[in-house]
């Protein structure tokens, strides 16, 4: 009895990884259904909520200018994740050497989870001009910052005592311990926070934009779209930022995997 | 009695602790000479000292009086000199290296070549029979695969002071006699004469390594008595099974009753 029962789940895990992504996909095929299915039943008006149908062809008719205007969006994006998760890094750097600093610094950073950072969008556009992509770098520089911060250093806190008396009994050089033990035994968190930045970057640049930006922005088009009730062409801007800022978070899923191959989360059973 | 010059000299040491505000002695007028190339075990209940002990021998701790001069320098100067081969518990291999390179880690830090501390790390890899896992990382072996690893890197520069923390005490009993035996003959088998310090909470085990079994006492952490162990080398199963074996480790036990 047992003996089945342990062979008939063996192989079944495989299987079960290998439709793994099945559940979400119905899900939204669903959702998608129920949406057009409502627009079409209850008559709901254009300028309330247009039927899925309708964005997808309205997507599908300007794909090549949409993403002109998304990979502009998404250079902002982008130039400001590059340098917030740079200075987050840098700075949880310097706080694992400086105990003092750090003291200092995580409480605040983790407060600023709770602050709404795009409120500084319009002081940002005051400072670094309105319509300017500067602007818009420094609000997702500094979004991605502090998540950064918390993340990485807690990352190169992470390992065992044990760890660095091991480094202390070689006599290591304060180098080594953080090029051979504190970094690697960081990447974890950094990618961690990689992605939670991979998407906060992109919803940055697409708001921010919403308070003054060039024309050839994908924030400005929803906005200026939305604001003359063309909602099939505002809701095909919208999907334009879904896509970029998915295909963004997976390219951050493969360089971790390329990264840390050795990683737990991506390990089979014992051989 | 010792005729050489001791290995390790700890004189009349004491390490207080201060936890919540009130002082608790961990050690308490400890001294012990250990002769070159000895297996020691220190064995006592939980809170006797014995880590402490070891961790003051290996600097990882500093007395809070007393000295101790380890091959006639302070530990501190030995650690600096990579004297000490550590080996804790749970086998602290790093994730992200697989398992030739986990047993490079010390040789890397201490800037071997690349080329001397390939073959050194597959060396010792060999001696503790895992020669064929090098490209495996630590989290595909098992807990007594990982923990020879761990031995196999404590081993990789040749220190002349091995210390071990409880390094079987995760294991089940079966994987940790074969250990026990597989230890006596890397220890054996080692090109130096490498001195042995033992920190365990079993009495058979103690026995079976030691040449001498320093029996601790808790509160305050101090020295009940040290059992010489006369078993002749090379010991294995049938060391085990002699009546010798047995009164010694009765002897062991009834020093620990006492304390």
């Amino acid at each position: 009895m047992a003996v089945s029962r342990i062979s008939s789940a063996a192989p079944r895990l495989p299987r079960t990884t290998q439709y793994a992504f099945l559940p979400p996909v119905l899900t939204f095929l669903l959702g998608i259904g129920l949406w057009e299915a409502a627009v079409r039943l209850f008559n709901i008006p254009l300028y309330l909520l247009p039927a899925p149908s309708g964005i997808i062809s309205t997507f599908l008719s300007q794909p090549g200018y949409l993403l002109r205007i998304g990979l502009y969006t998404f250079g902002e994006a982008l130039a400001g994740f590059v340098v917030g998760c740079t200075l987050g890094t840098l700075l949880a750097a310097v706080c694992v050497r400086f105990r003092g600093l750090a003291d200092g610094l995580i409480p605040f950073s983790i407060a600023s989870n709770a602050v709404p950072i795009v409120a500084l969008s319009p002081l940002l556009g005051v400072w670094l001009g309105a319509t300017t992509a500067a602007s818009k770098i420094g609000v997702v520089a500094i979004m991605t910052l502090f998540p950064t911060l918390v993340n990485v250093y807690r990352g190169l806190t992470s390992p065992h005592p044990d760890a660095f008396q091991l480094m202390r009994s070689y006599a290591a050089r304060q180098r080594d311990i953080f090029l051979k033990l504190r970094l690697p035994a960081s990447l974890p968190y950094l990618f961690n926070a990689l992605k939670i930045c991979s998407t906060l970057s992109m919803i940055g640049a697409v708001v921010a934009e919403f308070f003054g930006g060039t024309q050839n922005a994908l924030g400005v088009y929803i906005k200026s779209q939305a604001g003359i009730l063309r909602l099939r062409e505002a809701w095909s801007g919208i999907v334009m930022a879904c896509l970029l800022g998915i295909t963004f978070y997976l390219i951050i899923v493969a360089l971790e995997r390329v990264f840390m191959p050795w990683h737990v989360s991506f390990r089979r059973d014992r051989p | 009695m010792m005729t050489t010059a001791p290995m390790i000299a700890i004189d009349h040491v004491s390490k207080i602790y201060n936890s919540n505000g009130s002082a608790v002695t961990a050690l308490h007028d400890v001294s012990l000479d250990i002769a070159p190339g000895e297996f020691i075990s220190l064995i006592g209940p939980s809170g006797c000292g014995k880590s402490t002990l070891m961790r003051l021998i290996g600097d990882l701790d500093q007395p809070s009086n007393g000295t101790i001069m380890v091959r006639n320098k302070t530990p501190e100067r030995a650690r600096l000199d990579r004297d000490y081969g550590i080996v804790f518990q749970a086998p602290v291999l790093y994730d992200w290296r697989s398992v030739q390179k986990n047993v490079e880690l010390p040789l890397e830090v201490m800037g071997r070549a690349p080329a001397d501390r390939h073959a050194r790390a597959h060396a010792m890899l060999k001696l503790v029979g895992l020669q064929d896992f090098g490209d495996s990382y630590p989290w595909q072996l098992s807990g007594g695969m990982q923990q020879r690893v761990s031995i196999a890197r404590a081993l990789a520069f040749a220190p002349s002071i091995l210390l071990m923390d409880e390094p079987f005490g995760a294991l089940d009993e079966i994987t940790r006699e074969r250990m026990q035996a597989e230890l006596l003959s890397i220890w054996g088998g080692a090109e130096t004469d490498t001195t042995v310090i033992f920190v365990t909470h079993s009495i058979p085990e103690a026995v079976f390594l030691s040449d001498r079994v320093v029996v601790m006492s808790p509160r305050p952490g101090r020295i009940e008595n040290v059992v010489t162990i006369n078993l002749p080398r090379p010991r294995d199963i049938v060391t085990r099974e002699s009546p010798r074996f047995f009164e010694l480790v009765t002897e062991v036990r009834e020093s620990l009753r006492e304390s």
